[in-house]
């Protein structure tokens, strides 16, 4: 048991200037390029546009290989800047693969030493996915494809990421433990799902029949995907808070201007009172995404813990957050003209993604040494 | 820290341990000459215990000298002294205030109580009805105070007192240092859920207070008293515990050792508490990280309401896990308690003093509106008792 392994103390929370530098980027970008409207297209089958913009942002930014190595062609950079990019994507609801590939993928082709894929994922060519159920947390991965030779078998349901990815990474049951195939997407059948949240649109998978190639297998393979899913769920959680940051602000903005019964609402202590818990809770987010953020990029023996513990709670908040932003909106929070219930799919889309609260809190039963009998 | 800031404080500590050492010193002459070494509380300035230096680098200070076995200050018996009136002295007082009364508030020579809350002014603070009239170079207070836990062991309150009830409430308002001991000063317990007395009455008649021992101006009262508790609300909420200290650590150990008691309901409801006392510590580390230097500002009421609220689920929490176990209460007798321990007891005392921490040092109804008002710039409820003189407020 590492209970003690928390020095965190000395683990810095703040943002550093290049770390806001990047956020300033990021915001400059998404403020023109990704507005509620375009949001709202893509649930009416829309998607124009959203392709450009994730080039834009994994080419032109170089955010695609943003945690690859430099020697791999990537920019070097830190779970730090990946959790301030998603910090801004999730304000934005931006409808992009960067967590699938830029976080989950190229971890996973690092992990695997695929250097090559990791190269063309790095660079923006190949956008990558792990085709694993969008609510595959660590340790819940369940493989539901099977390989005979290098020909595959079997459908993979509810994946986030597919859609856009250029490149499949297939977990499969082996005999000795979990294999790991890459394939291009091309050669598998991806069918888009109609989602509550189409800003992130999941994708049944079927593979049967296509030949695949053995990236990494046994225990490698099972380091590789936890690892990333361990990444996922601690860099979610900075999507989480930047989404729940947007909602509190609008909110307040809102309730700053809305006037009945002759007085702005917002001076109603009723509505205060929630908001300022609303602010509690989005503050103790952003302590709680950074240290996970911190710990991963440190490759602290802590980070465990810390994406539990971060994907656990932001999970919660960003669901919140969103829901009070719809009922302070009173009637307009309803509406479709509204961005109000962009932010609400993606948050309960999230809540659900990389491992539910409850699946988190399960994990951190074992590692804090609290067991359930 | 930089090298040369670590070289003196390891020059001083060394020095303070040389000429003192703590195997044979008095406590209290060690005491003394670590304020008078400026390794009091570094972040106060030079000649007032301090060197002017981040509040943070406190902490290797106090390393220093726990490794080489060194006494402290006591500080549980003297929070109000230490977290309230030393920064609103450090702040507000004049010189002669700070050198009078610093060095024996820190040593715990001297201990300090608040007399803020009346019967009558309790979250309403700034219409608070004690009476201070000057006469000469003295001032006559009369009045009630309320709340006040140590006030019979205290050489010294903080005291707000109506000074000018023609102006608004908060204008009208002065902050002073009260002697305890002098006469017109009746201190009298007051009993609490949990049975014993932390808290008094205090009853003041007729008690004179030199004008010396105003701080601030005549009439500045209130912007002190704002001062002393965004320190209070820091001190409640910000207490720099290690993963799973405080309340967490009692309740997860409860589990523990109670493996034939567990459920997965009181499970989920104990892990869900783990991680916003996680979360809740993070928190902390991010608020001094930020505040390294400045001065408390609002958000420590943020930590305040978080720590209150999460002390009451857990100890709530506590007696269903222990179950009939947890309706077994020590003791019921009335008695003062020497220190106020609020993991210590057993689960019940617990349960029942944590109700006091949303109460305590501003309830978590006002914490919200502060948070409201001066972090979300939210407008304020209309009112009607702030522009018009004290005296013709409705009573």
């Amino acid at each position: 048991m590492e209970r003690a392994a928390a020095v965190s103390e000395e683990i810095e929370l703040s943002y550093s200037d290049v770390e806001e530098s990047l956020r300033d980027t990021v915001q400059a970008l998404l403020r023109k390029r990704c507005s509620p409207e375009i949001l709202g297209r893509i649930f009416d089958g829309d998607r124009t546009g959203t392709t450009e913009l994730w080039r834009t942002l994994a080419v032109d930014l170089g955010l695609a290989g943003l945690l690859v190595p430099e020697q791999f062609g990537g920019a070097g950079a830190t779970a730090r800047e990946a959790a301030v990019t998603l910090e801004e994507l999730g304000r934005f609801v931006a409808p992009v693969p960067f967590l699938t590939s830029a976080v989950v993928g190229t971890t996973v082709l690092r992990l695997a030493d695929a250097t090559d894929l990791l190269g063309s994922a790095a660079c923006g060519d190949v956008t990558v996915c792990l085709a694993v159920p969008v609510s595959t947390g660590p340790g819940g991965l369940v493989e539901t494809v099977t390989a005979a030779g290098n020909v595959l078998h079997g459908i993979v349901r509810n994946v986030a990421g597919a859609l856009e990815a250029d490149l499949l990474l297939i977990p499969v049951a082996g005999q000795d433990g979990l294999e790991l195939y890459a394939l291009h997407a091309d050669s598998a059948r991806v069918t888009p799902v109609v989602s509550l949240d189409m800003t992130r649109q999941l994708a049944d998978i079927d593979v049967t029949g296509v030949t695949a190639r053995l990236l990494i297998s046994g225990g490698a393979a099972e380091a590789a995907v936890h690892r990333a899913l361990v990444a996922a769920a601690g860099l979610m959680a900075s999507e989480q808070l930047g989404l729940a940051r947007q909602c509190l602000q609008i909110t307040v903005d809102y309730l700053g201007v809305r006037r009945q019964f002759g007085r702005i609402v917002g001076s109603f202590q009723a509505l205060k009172h929630r908001l300022s818990d609303l602010y509690i809770e989005v503050e103790s987010a952003c302590a709680a995404a950074r240290y996970a953020a911190a710990t991963l990029a440190d490759d602290h023996a802590d980070q465990e813990t810390a994406a539990a513990v971060a994907k656990a709670y932001c999970s919660d908040v960003a669901v919140h957050a969103a829901e009070e932003c719809v009922q302070l909106h009173g009637g307009i929070g309803m509406t479709w003209e509204h961005p109000a219930h962009l932010y609400l799919k993606r948050a309960k889309a999230d809540q659900i993604a990389f491992g539910a609260p409850g699946a988190h809190r399960a994990l951190l039963a074992v590692l804090v040494d609290l067991p359930v009998r | 820290m930089t090298d040369d800031v670590r070289a003196d404080l390891t020059n001083r500590a060394r020095k303070l341990l040389s000429d003192n050492d703590p195997a044979t010193c008095e406590r209290l002459k060690f005491l003394r000459a670590q304020f008078d070494l400026g390794l009091a509380w570094v972040h106060y300035p030079k000649g007032l215990g301090g060197l002017g230096l981040p509040r943070a680098f406190q902490n290797y200070v106090d390393e220093l000298l726990a490794k080489a076995g060194a006494p402290d200050n006591d500080p549980l018996r003297n929070s109000v002294g230490l977290g309230m009136a030393a920064p609103t002295i450090v702040e507000f007082g004049s010189q002669e205030q700070q050198s009078r009364f610093l060095r024996p508030l820190w040593t715990a020579e001297e201990l300090w109580c608040q007399l803020f809350s009346e019967p009558e002014a309790g979250s309403d603070l700034a219409g608070l009805a004690t009476r201070a009239v000057r006469d000469g170079d003295e001032w006559i207070v009369n009045g009630q105070k309320v709340w006040t836990s140590g006030a019979h062991k205290a050489k010294w309150a903080i005291l707000i007192a109506r000074t000018n009830p023609d102006a608004p409430k908060h204008a009208g308002l002065t902050y002073f240092v009260c002697d305890m001991t002098v006469p017109g000063v009746d201190v009298r317990p007051l009993r609490q859920i949990t049975g014993e007395a932390e808290f008094n009455e205090v009853f003041l008649t007729d008690v004179r207070i030199p004008d010396c021992n105003r701080i601030a101006a005549e009439g500045q009262g209130w912007q002190v008293a704002t001062a002393t508790l965004n320190n209070e609300r820091l001190a409640i909420g910000d207490s720099q515990i290690p993963r799973e200290g405080g309340m967490i650590g009692v309740v997860a150990q409860t589990w523990r050792n109670n493996p034939t008691r567990r459920t997965p309901d009181l499970h989920d409801r104990l892990m869900q508490l783990w991680v916003e006392a996680e979360v809740m510590r993070l928190t902390g580390i991010r608020l001094r990280q930020k505040l390294a230097a400045g001065q408390p500002g609002p958000e420590g009421s943020a930590m305040k309401l978080n720590f209150a609220r999460v002390a009451q689920r857990l100890t709530g929490l506590e007696l269903e896990i222990l179950a009939d176990d947890g309706l077994r209460y020590a003791d019921w007798t009335m008695r003062r308690p020497e220190l106020v321990n609020l993991t210590g007891g057993d689960a019940g005392y617990r349960y029942l003093r944590a109700k006091g921490n949303s109460i305590e040092g501003g309830t978590s109804e006002i914490l919200r509106n502060v948070i409201a008002e001066r972090v979300l710039n939210m407008p304020p409820e209309p009112r009607q008792d702030k522009n018009i003189p004290w005296k013709e407020l409705p009573r």
